[in-house]
């Protein structure tokens, strides 16, 4: 567990030194977020009876999706993981004491939080001093934040798994572009990243709701915002839990098997 | 021209070698947008309108903003790798060379993975002009028709812009992508939905406006005159203050690498 943690830390001081990158990535995601606020807002301004969500639940929804979009998305990966297995320096990491799965998920989540940590909070704070219309709302109470941010752990927890199930499959495939072209876009769809879930159709919404990509973004998104609350809350929340172990057994499945076909190429 | 087209079937041929991996960013490339696609569709189902316009109008708009990117991209991408042809002294090759650098640049790379999203934006203009029940008149086709090359000029103006910039800076500065990316996601829409002010900063600044709301609203005949279908032929005028200063970028060049 120490030596994870340690890898952890590692890799979290080493990703903190990109600030410049975090700059410009901060005023992309704001900009990003402010568009879609106005775009909603139009809808909003004619159609306000049927929005499926309060405009200060999406306004903040959105808000915090672009704050730790590095956090939550579905479609960062890691060149330098996919490399290792094409050059063969994965055989350093196998000769280690380590096991693998745990070393590349403590590195992922690590890059991950890392990346959110210089970047979050000039989204959030400009984001709460905005007017009103626009500007991003405390949550409901503060259980309401508790839980939110422990649906966060969790999310990451599956959105880490499910990047893992990605890095491993590349052991039978070697390349992983094919993968990654299709998983991109469909993935960022269902797990609510470019729209709100609660904005698709319900049809939709039945098969996310118990999907891999329903137990990411979406659940602490819509909890802190007040759209998921009482005993749904409960319920997403388990979902997630069980998602979570699902992916990683898959993804500890898929390397355990890849492991023993795995050639390593190289010298 | 010619070396161009030698060029181009080079690169054509190059792709083509591992054909699997083409066809997979061809597909995804057509997935992505047919995700914007999906969001405007999932949107329109459940509000039908908004400021005016029907589902049939912004999928008009969106095909042809994706389709005219698409193409500037496929042709221009050169220049979103002006970063690195500086940094590793590449671009001192290419000013010996006798032949104009923007061309030369341009030659550097063609995109053809854009094809799926060239096919998936003439999917959704399709959808786009046969649910936007315009009526379709020999003025109304030509102004059409118009938007996109003038687009894909814009476009390509602000990819130069981009390389350009990398002339001062050695980096390439991720927040011109809100130029080129953003405007490619949020010209989905009609640009009066995003109020008045980016509406005036999308025409007198940097004219996107000129090429997509103005001749949109000739096309689905909110105005008559016809000068403001044919307005988006002023865009590429874009191209004439990023060239200055793309050639004062080319005069102030100083090699970097070895």
């Amino acid at each position: 567990m120490k030596a994870y943690l340690t890898y952890f830390k590692m890799r979290l001081i080493h990703s903190l030194q990109y600030r410049t990158a975090a700059l410009a990535g901060v005023a992309t995601q704001f900009f990003w977020g402010f568009m879609e606020i106005q775009l909603y807002r139009a809808f909003y301004a004619e159609h306000a009876d049927v929005f499926p969500m309060t405009l200060s639940s999406l306004v903040s929804y959105i808000w915090l999706r672009q704050a730790f979009l590095a956090l939550f998305n579905t479609w960062t990966f890691e060149n330098e993981l996919f490399r290792s297995v094409l050059d063969g320096n994965v055989a350093y990491e196998l000769l280690r004491p380590t096991d693998l799965y745990f070393m590349w998920f403590s590195r992922t989540a690590a890059v991950r939080i890392s990346k959110a940590l210089l970047r979050f909070w000039p989204i959030l704070l400009v984001a709460f001093l905005l007017p009103d219309p626009i500007g991003m709302s405390l949550p409901g109470s503060f259980g309401i934040f508790c839980l939110f941010v422990l649906s966060s752990i969790l999310t990451l927890g599956v959105t880490v798994a499910f990047t893992l199930i990605v890095y491993f499959s590349c052991f039978y495939t070697l390349s992983s572009d094919g993968l990654r072209a299709i998983l991109t876009p469909v993935s960022d769809l269902l797990a609510g990243g470019l729209l709100p879930v609660p904005f698709m159709p319900v049809f939709f919404q039945r098969i996310i709701k118990f999907s891999p990509f329903g137990s990411m973004l979406n659940a602490p998104l819509r909890i802190y915002s007040g759209n998921i609350s009482g005993a749904e809350t409960a319920e997403t929340m388990l979902l997630q839990l069980i998602w979570l172990i699902l992916l990683m057994c898959a993804g500890m499945l898929l390397q355990k098997k890849g492991m023993k076909r795995l050639s390593v190429q190289g010298g | 021209m010619k070396l161009y087209f030698k060029f181009f079937l080079m690169h054509l041929k190059s792709r083509m070698a591992y054909k699997k991996s083409f066809f997979f960013s061809v597909v995804g490339r057509f997935l992505t947008s047919f995700t914007t696609f999906l969001t405007i569709v999932f949107l329109f189902d459940r509000f039908h309108v908004v400021k005016g316009y029907t589902m049939g109008e912004v999928l008009l708009t969106s095909g042809v903003t994706l389709m005219s990117f698409a193409l500037a991209e496929m042709f221009f991408r050169g220049f979103d790798s002006m970063q690195f042809i500086i940094k590793d002294a590449s671009f001192d090759r290419l000013l010996l060379r006798p032949r104009s650098l923007i061309f030369q640049v341009m030659c550097q790379m063609i995109e053809f993975g854009r094809i799926g999203i060239i096919i998936q934006s003439a999917i959704m203009l399709f959808i786009g002009v046969s649910l936007s029940g315009v009526t379709w008149t020999f003025q109304r086709v030509i102004v059409l028709i118009l938007m996109i090359p003038t687009g894909s000029l814009l476009f390509s103006s602000l990819f130069l812009l981009h390389a350009a910039v990398c002339f001062f800076t050695l980096e390439g500065l991720e927040f011109v992508n809100i130029l080129t990316y953003g405007a490619r996601e949020y010209g989905s829409y009609p640009f009066d939905i995003y109020g008045n002010a980016l509406l005036k900063i999308c025409t007198y600044i940097i004219p996107y406006a000129l090429t997509q709301y103005y001749p949109l609203q000739y096309l689905i005949g909110r105005t008559d005159s016809i000068w403001m279908g044919l307005v988006s032929i002023l865009a590429p005028l874009f191209f004439i203050p990023t060239y200055a200063l793309w050639r004062f970028g080319v005069r102030k060049y100083k090699s970097a690498g070895s």
